[in-house]
């Protein structure tokens, strides 16, 4: 096996926290190894980027499951099996990760998500978390994260509504560029919502509504409204991501290497700290050890959590006791309730669009209304979006129509620019039995074993989902269609339909040692120069998108870093 | 150093002839003049046409066409004729314009099956295979191909059971029929897959050949997207994103970037 020469700081993953921690690091002028096992990209291989059978159904982003998965059980009775192919979320692969496949919805979270149990039990007292619910703080409050998610913004250049809105926290700074176009069928979801009264505001984007430079320096141009973001790269670089944001500003200082093809397999370390990285270059087949001061996991959430249990850093969470962390407090999102508006006699240009163009309100999220007689906690965004509706995968039809055929065809051809929805993305609160930890029987293609994710939508969810589907249907009804259908129900978690890439958990933060992986500069409790960064890190996920917040711990953990490398020790 | 990262540096556009006036316009109020950074190759001139050609969409046409790529890479003659005949019932012609055959969409999914999706190229394909609840998602030894070409052999034994022909001799009426039978999963005997799957296979796999770009050997002529107005691959709806109703834009393919 080769041994390198020790660096400073090694990064596992070159996506956005990968790509913040090197812009931040380097520019401070410490070198970087950044490690990343899909391959380079740029602007350019977006050529023929409007594909959606390459993109949407066949997944070109996204990582090869014939290497490795997640295998996947509802509850512990049942015996976890290998996702085969892509469902439920999908995983990003190369040179900005799933910052390169996402949409670019950019919200915060809410103050009262940093804080939800202190504040649950002062509203409503201990009763009101039901048995088993593991819901705790972050460890960190608003007001300190709110610097961090500022510089994210105007990294990326987030386009949005600068005035306050009663439901959100304050904001230090407008937003750096003025909102999205509020096309019409925006403007109509706002009519109806503010007659409801509710607070709708644009969606913050990070499809620039402008030309934008940012204080890196960097320039991007502005949005196109093409229609292909989610799923797809963007060939304008008008999508905030990491390979046209922070990987040239860190290039650019001379002192960040990155390494493609190059997969990391294990966390080396004497019980204590962290020595360095394994990896596995996939272009030689040669195993390379890389010797670290400082490691930085900055993969997806679900390789976070499996390389810590691989590599036996930290103490798994045993569900039976409660006890050790890494593995707790898997999440999701809750996104199944929504409303679908057909209009007989109205047509819209749906399939023009932007991944982050949409309009949403607040009034049913987090403990912005009150939970006393409800059977459920925390909510959900209330939005409509306008992403760009593709012919493959959007074919509507009312219930009752046949799935195929001359009438599914005749039906689903009228209704091609006819329908708009307004959906729910909820709030998904954690469970001692909502867990990851390793597959006993499956393995990868180096023979290690795959990560095994226990996970089942609850009661909670349920009705979560009924009553903000609910609301939805309301808010749709409001919109004018011929006629609404409304999806309240939430069926069992299945891994085959796609829901979400908004998985969370498994290395949270906090302020407890006992309950947390991490402290609040992301810093491992039982190894004080690793630093895990991510979703992995939050304790719940929220009914927002969890972009923003990862970006925010992203920049709290460079300066956090930037602080360990000077003086060593617990940084709290 | 990172191998082929090319960041920060404006490319050479892809034709270097002076911009047109409509072009300059476009790019004066959308802004893409600026600094050079990110608006890379892809550009061209490809704006410029999708401003251009913004008349009201030809309609759809039935006439089938054909083209020397019109050949097989993975059925033969007799699983092509099933396939083409089964997807056009899940897709038939009617006043709206073609059906799943004349788009092409056997075709399609005989290229699908011959290649890297067909083969399962990037899905997990390590054992054991475990019966699976149905929360947890296909868990077959088999390739893709392999359930199609067991799929077809099932469809071929019922059709000469029960009616003692083939599929592509009965009637639409009797080829519905024994379709709802393969979807519902009906006393529907097959091998390495269920009859549900495999219906669910060659819906998904007909739908996607009606819409999916023409590079792959359906929608041809863009006539799904015509159909259904659908505009293809657009460079931009800047201009027309504001604009009240259903905007009705002359389609274009991804063959388009290659004359650029």
């Amino acid at each position: 096996m080769a041994k390198l020469p020790k660096v400073p700081v090694v990064i596992v993953g070159m996506g956005w926290v990968g790509g913040i921690l090197a812009a931040e690091l380097t520019k401070a002028g410490v070198q970087v190894v950044g490690l990343e096992r899909g391959k380079s990209r740029s602007t350019e291989d977006y050529f023929m980027d409007h594909d959606e059978l390459r993109y949407a159904r066949r997944f070109e982003l996204m990582q090869d499951l014939s290497k490795e998965t997640i295998t996947f059980r509802n509850t512990e009775s049942m015996r976890a099996l290998p996702m085969r192919s892509y469902g439920s979320f999908l995983l990003g692969d190369g040179l900005g990760g799933a910052g390169s496949h996402w949409n670019g919805q950019t919200h915060r979270f809410l103050p009262y998500d940093f804080e939800i149990y202190s504040q649950t039990v002062d509203r409503y007292g201990k009763g009101k978390i039901p048995a088993g619910m593991q819901l705790q703080d972050w460890g960190i409050t608003y007001d300190e994260i709110e610097p961090y998610y500022d510089k994210f913004e105007q990294m990326a250049g987030i386009s949005g509504e600068s005035e306050a809105n009663p439901m959100l926290g304050k904001r230090s700074h407008p937003f750096p560029t003025p909102p999205m176009k509020k096309t019409p069928i925006l403007q109509r979801f706002e009519k109806a919502s503010k007659k409801l009264g509710y607070h709708p505001y644009m969606i913050p984007s990070a499809n620039l509504s402008e030309n934008y430079k940012n204080p890196d320096g960097v320039s991007r141009a502005a949005c196109q409204y093409c229609g292909f973001c989610e799923r797809f790269g963007c060939e304008y670089g008008a999508k905030a991501d990491p390979v046209v944001t922070v990987i040239p500003t860190a290039m650019a200082t001379g002192k960040l290497e990155v390494r493609t093809f190059s997969n990391v397999t294990e966390i080396l370390h004497d019980g204590k700290k962290a020595t360095g990285v394994v990896y596995i270059n996939t272009v030689t087949g040669e195993e390379v050890t890389q010797p670290a001061d400082v490691v930085i996991l900055g993969s997806f959430v679900l390789n976070n959590v499996r390389l810590l249990l691989s590599s036996k850093l930290g103490t798994p969470y045993d569900r039976k006791t409660g006890r050790g962390t890494i593995g707790r407090n898997y999440a999701y999102q809750v996104n199944s309730g929504h409303a679908v508006g057909f209009y007989d006699d109205e047509e819209f240009s749906t399939f023009m669009g932007a991944g982050a163009l949409g309009m949403e309100f607040d009034d049913f999220n987090g403990d912005n209304f009150d939970h006393s007689d409800l059977k459920f906690l925390h909510g959900a965004g209330i939005r409509i979006s306008q992403n760009g509706l593709r012919p493959i995968e959007n074919n509507p039809a009312p219930q009752g129509t046949p799935t195929w055929g001359k009438e599914w065809k005749k039906t689903t051809l009228k209704y091609a620019n006819r329908v708009l929805t307004v959906a729910i993305q909820g709030a998904s609160l954690p469970w001692k039995h909502h867990y990851l930890d390793l597959d006993p029987t499956y393995k990868d293609i180096y023979g290690k074993p795959l990560l095994r994710i226990t996970f089942d939508f609850e009661d909670q969810d349920r009705e979560l989902t009924k009553f903000l589907a609910d609301k939805a249907g309301e808010v749709m009804k409001e919109m004018g269609p011929s006629h609404v259908e409304v999806k309240d129900k939430l069926d069992p978690y299945n891994i085959v339909p796609y829901q979400s890439t908004h998985n969370t958990g498994g290395v949270i933060m906090g302020a407890d040692p006992e309950t947390s992986a991490v402290n609040s500069y992301l810093q491992m409790w039982e190894a004080e120069n690793v630093f895990v960064v991510g979703a992995s890190a939050f304790p719940h996920n929220s009914g927002y998108n969890p972009t923003d917040t990862v970006g925010a711990l992203a920049y709290r953990a460079a300066e956090g870093i930037q602080k360990y490398l000077k003086q060593g020790g617990v940084l709290v | 150093m990172l191998p082929g990262l090319k960041l920060g540096k404006s490319s050479k556009p892809a034709r270097s002839k002076e911009p047109d006036e409509s072009r300059r316009k476009f790019l004066k109020a959308s802004g893409m003049t600026l600094g050079g950074l990110v608006v890379g190759g892809v550009f061209g001139g490809v704006l410029t046409d999708s401003l251009e050609k913004n008349q009201a969409p030809a309609p759809a046409s039935s006439k089938p066409e054909t083209s020397l790529q019109d050949a097989l890479m993975f059925f033969n003659q007799e699983q092509f004729k099933m396939t083409e005949a089964a997807a056009e019932r899940i897709y038939p012609v009617d006043e709206n314009g073609p059906g799943a055959k004349a788009l092409g969409v056997a075709f399609f999914i005989d290229h699908q099956l011959a290649g890297p999706w067909g083969y399962n190229a990037r899905d997990y394909m390590m054992g054991p295979f475990v019966q699976a609840q149905t929360t947890q998602g296909e868990q077959s030894r088999l390739k893709r191909n392999e359930m199609f070409t067991l799929g077809l052999e099932g469809l071929k034994s019922y059709c000469q059971q029960k009616h003692q022909k083939a599929f592509t001799e009965l009637e639409g009426q009797q080829q519905d029929e024994v379709l709802t039978a393969m979807e519902k999963g009906d006393k529907f005997p097959m091998r390495g897959v269920t009859s549900s799957s495999f219906f669910n296979m060659l819906k998904n796999l007909t739908i996607e050949g009606v819409y999916a770009d023409p590079l792959y050997g359906g929608n041809r002529n863009m006539n799904g997207w015509k159909m259904r107005n659908f505009p293809g691959n657009q460079m931009s709806y800047a201009q027309q994103i504001t604009k009240e109703g259903l905007v009705q834009i002359q389609p274009k393919s991804l063959q388009a970037h290659m004359s650029e």
